[in-house]
């Protein structure tokens, strides 16, 4: 799927768990069903907790990527 | 979500510093997963929700020397303080905390003692009723 624009950019960069998560969940809550997200972040658990984390609360993460050391994520919230 | 969310019932019977961490990164954690989070604390743990306990935490036993140390090192990476997992783990509206009535009467811990986000003063069954069809149970 084609994600043309980005809503909210979350620059989690630095952080650790479970910071990123929680950062997370508190900025989609201000956010409307379709809107899509972009989350930096460098923590190494982020590659496995930010899908864990949309699995469980029904977001849907349309792309994942790393590039050096640097992960990021375009969540799309339901 | 509209399927029922998922429930976590955590016993908080350590008081010291290295198991309180855990209770909170996964109440923290849980809550933004929009699970529910029960926090039942008793015997040492229930010194961490009187007023003042989660800020006077050690480590345990011989290591509490080195408290201090430890706490800059957490500091240091950028992880928040107890107090302030705390506060994130209330912010989702999903945690709630349970002090136990037992462990309350013979530590002599008055209700005025405890600090204000804890819920209720609750025993054995009030813990059993939600752990028995909760997700995750822990015992910490």
């Amino acid at each position: 799927m084609d994600i043309t624009g980005v809503d909210i950019e979350l620059d989690c960069r630095g952080m650790f768990c479970p910071l990123p998560i929680v950062q997370l969940k508190k900025a989609t809550k201000t956010m409307k069903p379709g809107q899509v997200l972009r989350l930096t972040a460098t923590d190494p658990g982020s590659a496995k907790d930010v899908p864990s984390w949309a699995s469980k609360t029904g977001n849907r993460v349309v792309e994942a990527s790393e590039d050096s050391g640097v992960y990021t994520f375009l969540i799309e919230v339901s | 979500m509209s399927e029922k969310p998922k429930k976590m019932a955590i016993i908080v019977h350590s008081g010291t510093l290295d198991k309180l961490y855990p209770v909170f990164m996964l109440s923290s954690t849980g809550g933004a997963m929009d699970a529910e989070v029960h926090l039942f604390f008793t015997f040492w743990g229930l010194n961490a929700v009187k007023k003042e306990g989660l800020e006077s935490a050690k480590l345990p036993g011989i290591m509490s020397v080195a408290t201090g140390m430890m706490k800059g090192k957490i500091k240091k990476v950028g992880t928040p303080s107890l107090t302030e997992l705390l506060a994130m783990s209330r912010s989702t509206g999903m945690v709630k905390i349970y002090a136990c009535s037992t462990t309350m009467a013979f530590m002599d811990v008055k209700k005025d003692d405890l600090i204000p986000e804890v819920d209720e003063i609750v025993g054995a069954a009030t813990f059993l009723d939600i752990a028995m069809d909760a997700d995750v149970q822990l015992f910490i």
